[in-house]
């Protein structure tokens, strides 16, 4: 493999590593402060064991986060500096003032948060949680906007008065106002919720199901605990799944316009039709990437209606696109070094279409697995009912990474439908006056590949060893559940003990100190 | 001062910042296994870094994020050419910080102990590489014509990447000291204060010399200046930490760092990244900086925006200021003596 294909891997494996702690961070993140508004609100007992309970699950995942997204800062320089050089005037300046005004504060205030248990005033305290969640947030816009604005440049004009061109920016108000960033943030936002939705779920149930197998008390607070987490975890993934559906609509409608490509190679929509069908299921010869060789099962008139909001009008197909691309963009790579061994060669300007197709409805499909399982635990719990059936809880314990892995193929489509270009062309602006920036010539000059493959190697394998042991700790504290120590308040400095009045008095060996051991430090 | 004065400083204060907080983090974490005879010992080391640490990253993430923002051009040509070095900091940043969250995860001794000894390590690496790239884009890199470096994967790993990461180890392990007999009573802190005082005049000098070299190539009045300034810093740090005041020995050894890299910026500027082929290859200020209307944007926003940063930084230090004591590892942490700064 030459350093572009070793630089395209590794951009891949850490991002998507990166975006499976990502939307947990946001979504739970969003929730635990919820619980602890209610806590402090309510001062009910439940209340404060779910916000420790989740909150350290969230923790956990927190720091993985957090120590990947570093990576993602110093990687456009590493690997891919031709790339920075070209769009610096407008990426780089987003990325900053997302670690000015999104990372410090989400950082500080969740040291605050951690170790303020006891030391500050209550409702410092969970302003302070708060604070590091508007963080995460606005750090996800920004990120959020730089991505777009790569799939859709806007603001910028093309700058060729240095001898090279350069994108230069000139509205930083449309940068961050950009209709795709708006479109992608509200999608990944509410996708986030149906992550942490779904943990909720998921946890909760098999804890129910324990509980009740052992003969426990529905009395307890613990059972509410659960039962809570369960209704409402059901709630946020069932109400975040419709506002899912709705984003992502709009998102495809934008695509259409934006990247038709792409979305016509999510369909292996090979011909222009009118009206277009919706493929179903695709099988012979996706993976030849020869568009014709596909053929799928197809419900009539559903994609003009999702592309267009009609049942009638006509849907760009693959070989068509292909063939305005290259009039547009030229048949092949300039003759030029900065390409690579790609120079001179032709350009395929259709997506990998069995991972555009399969990741779209990979996607689609785990989104509504999510949703399916949300409303079963709702039913099953409803009227404090508690569920035992083991394909019921079992199967929401699996379906707790649903979410996840449509979350990745939703960011795998996205990214490797807009190749060849890693700024792909605004249709907006007049031909002469695209800004624009192919894959081929954006990885760094005069790096080797040794290089970049130890990068990557090294990168691969620490990441692997963290997932497994990421992925042990949280399994051991979600089986160990609340009651190893997180069933007394910490006492507060604005009056801690008032809360107390739960429905169990103080047992002896859940004295704060484990508490805040486990918790911080 | 133009705009692009004006962000080189800012990118100046940024790496600046970084180094003088997480420097601290950086120096508490390599004395674990010097400092840390017990367990309880470093346990309350570790709780000294623990809230703060973070935060203190966040420097360097916003360090990076300028330099690329304000100064495309020095970003691209530095990053690939020590691009070796810039990964192993990633791995040591990665490693750190899953350690120090981690470590908590179980009571077990054998786990605690060795996600300690990942703390050192991680952070060891970490502040060498950092060291290393500073060093190296202060001091020169082999940079051709187009920017790009010459001579292979190792052809940055010079005698000034070694100077930087020397330099940015003993000052922070010293720093670390420092900080650890400002935040802490009882025995670890006149341990941790003699052994700051035996190390000050040696872990001075790589960073010294790093400030005099840097302004022997291009040095002016007023770094001349600084320079003086951060070689007699040295001396007060030592007589401070003598005396027993330890709060002016820690700003003393601060400023050590402000003076030395006052002079070691100041004296490279306008030349961000010094070609040691030959000085037309230099990657300047001038050429490698966005345009003016995207600093112009970002000044704005910064001028808003870092001010209500440092407040509220400020602020998490002012929580956690108070010193704090040994206690035996399983009890009750939150109800610690605490003892007024």
């Amino acid at each position: 493999m030459d350093v572009l294909e070793i630089a395209r891997w590794q951009f891949g494996i850490t991002t998507v590593y990166h975006f499976l702690m990502v939307p947990l961070t946001i979504g739970l993140g969003l929730l635990v402060a919820v619980m602890h508004t209610m806590w402090v609100r309510t001062g009910k007992a439940e209340w404060l064991r779910m916000t420790r309970f989740w909150g350290r699950i969230y923790l956990i995942n927190f720091v993985l986060g957090v120590a990947t997204g570093l990576v993602q800062e110093f990687q456009f320089g590493l690997a891919w500096s031709s790339y920075s050089r070209f769009v610096g005037d407008v990426f780089g300046s987003v990325l900053a003032l997302e670690a000015l005004l999104a990372f410090f504060l989400e950082s500080t205030f969740l040291g605050l948060w951690i170790f303020g248990w006891g030391r500050i005033p209550k409702k410092l305290h969970l302003a302070s949680l708060w604070a590091a969640v508007v963080g995460s947030v606005i750090s996800a816009y920004f990120i959020i906007a730089a991505n777009s604005w790569m799939q859709h440049p806007v603001g910028v004009v093309l700058d060729t008065s240095s001898g090279e061109p350069r994108a230069r920016q000139v509205d930083f108000l449309a940068v961050l106002t950009n209709n795709t960033a708006l479109a992608a943030f509200s999608h990944a936002i509410v996708a986030s919720l149906m992550v942490a939705g779904g943990l909720l779920v998921g946890i909760g149930l098999w804890h129910l199901r324990k509980r009740a197998l052992a003969g426990r008390s529905t009395e307890e607070v613990d059972h509410q605990v659960w039962r809570r987490s369960v209704r409402v975890g059901g709630y946020v993934s069932l109400a975040a799944f419709a506002l899912v559906a709705l984003t992502g609509d709009w998102q495809g409608k934008l695509m259409y316009q934006q990247q038709p490509l792409k979305m016509s190679s999510a369909e292996a929509l090979c011909e222009t039709e009118a009206p277009a069908s919706f493929s179903i299921f695709a099988f012979n010869k996706l993976g030849s990437n020869e568009c014709d060789d596909v053929h799928s099962f197809t419900v009539p008139y559903i994609l003009s209606f999702l592309a267009h909001s009609d049942f009638s009008s006509p849907v760009p197909g693959v070989n068509d696109l292909q063939e305005q691309y290259a009039e547009a963009y030229g048949a092949t790579y300039p003759d030029d070094p900065s390409f690579g061994d790609k120079a001179g060669e032709p350009i395929d300007y259709t997506p990998v279409l069995a991972v555009t197709y399969w990741g779209f409805r990979l996607m689609i499909g785990m989104g509504a697995v999510s949703a399916g399982v949300a409303a079963y635990a709702l039913w099953a719990t409803r009227r404090g009912r508690v569920p035992t059936s083991t394909v019921g809880v079992y199967g929401s314990l699996l379906a707790v990474g649903a979410p996840f892995v449509g979350n990745a193929a939703g960011w795998i489509f996205t990214e490797m439908g807009r190749q060849p270009f890693v700024v792909y062309p605004n249709p907006d602006v007049p031909r002469a006056d695209q800004v624009y920036f192919f894959t081929a010539q954006a990885v760094s000059p005069g790096i080797s590949a040794a290089e970049v493959w130890t990068s990557l190697i090294s990168l691969g394998v620490l990441y692997g060893v963290l997932a497994v042991i990421e992925f042990g700790l949280i399994v051991r504290f979600a089986r160990a559940g609340v009651t190893e120590g997180d069933t007394t308040p910490t006492p507060g400095i604005g009056g801690g003990s008032s809360h107390r009045d739960g429905d169990e008095p103080p047992r002896a060996d859940d004295d704060a100190s484990d508490d805040v051991l486990q918790f911080a430090y | 001062m133009d705009l692009q004065t004006l962000w080189f400083v800012a990118v100046a204060v940024l790496w600046t910042g970084f180094l003088l907080l997480e420097g601290f983090d950086f120096g508490v974490a390599a004395l674990l296994p010097v400092l840390g005879r017990k367990p309880a010992d470093r346990h309350l080391m570790l709780r000294t870094i623990g809230p703060l640490w973070d935060g203190n990253e966040v420097w360097l993430v916003t360090a990076v994020g300028a330099t690329f923002a304000a100064f495309p051009g020095w970003y691209a040509t530095w990053l690939p050419a020590m691009y070796l070095p810039f990964v192993l900091v990633l791995v040591g940043l990665i490693v750190r910080a899953v350690a120090f969250e981690w470590r908590h995860s179980s009571h077990d001794e054998r786990w605690d102990a060795t996600w300690t000894r990942v703390i050192t390590t991680g952070s060891l690496i970490a502040s060498a590489g950092l060291g290393a790239a500073l060093g190296a884009t202060t001091l020169g890199l082999p940079i051709g014509a187009d920017g790009v470096r010459v001579g292979g994967a190792f052809s940055g790993w010079s005698w000034p990447a070694l100077l930087g990461a020397v330099a940015v180890l003993a000052w922070s392990t010293v720093h670390g000291a420092v900080f650890l007999s400002l935040k802490t009573d009882g025995e670890l802190r006149h341990r941790a204060r003699a052994f700051a005082l035996r190390l000050v005049p040696v872990a001075a000098l790589p960073v010294l010399a790093w400030a005099a070299l840097v302004w022997l190539r291009s040095g002016t009045v007023v770094t001349a200046v600084t320079l003086l300034v951060a070689a007699g810093a040295v001396v007060v740090t030592w007589a401070r930490l003598a005396a027993g005041r330890e709060g002016q020995a820690f700003t003393a050894w601060a400023m050590v760092l402000l003076a030395s890299m006052a002079t070691v910026f100041g004296s490279a500027f306008p030349v961000v990244l010094p070609s040691t082929i030959d000085p037309a290859f230099d990657v300047l200020v001038s050429t490698a900086s966005v345009s003016d209307y995207t600093l112009t944007v970002m000044t704005w926003v910064a001028a808003f925006g870092l001010p209500v940063v440092l407040g509220y930084q400020a602020w998490t230090y002012w929580v956690f200021r108070q010193r704090l004591v040994a206690e035996p590892v399983h009890e009750e942490p939150a109800d610690e003596e605490e003892v007024p700064a």
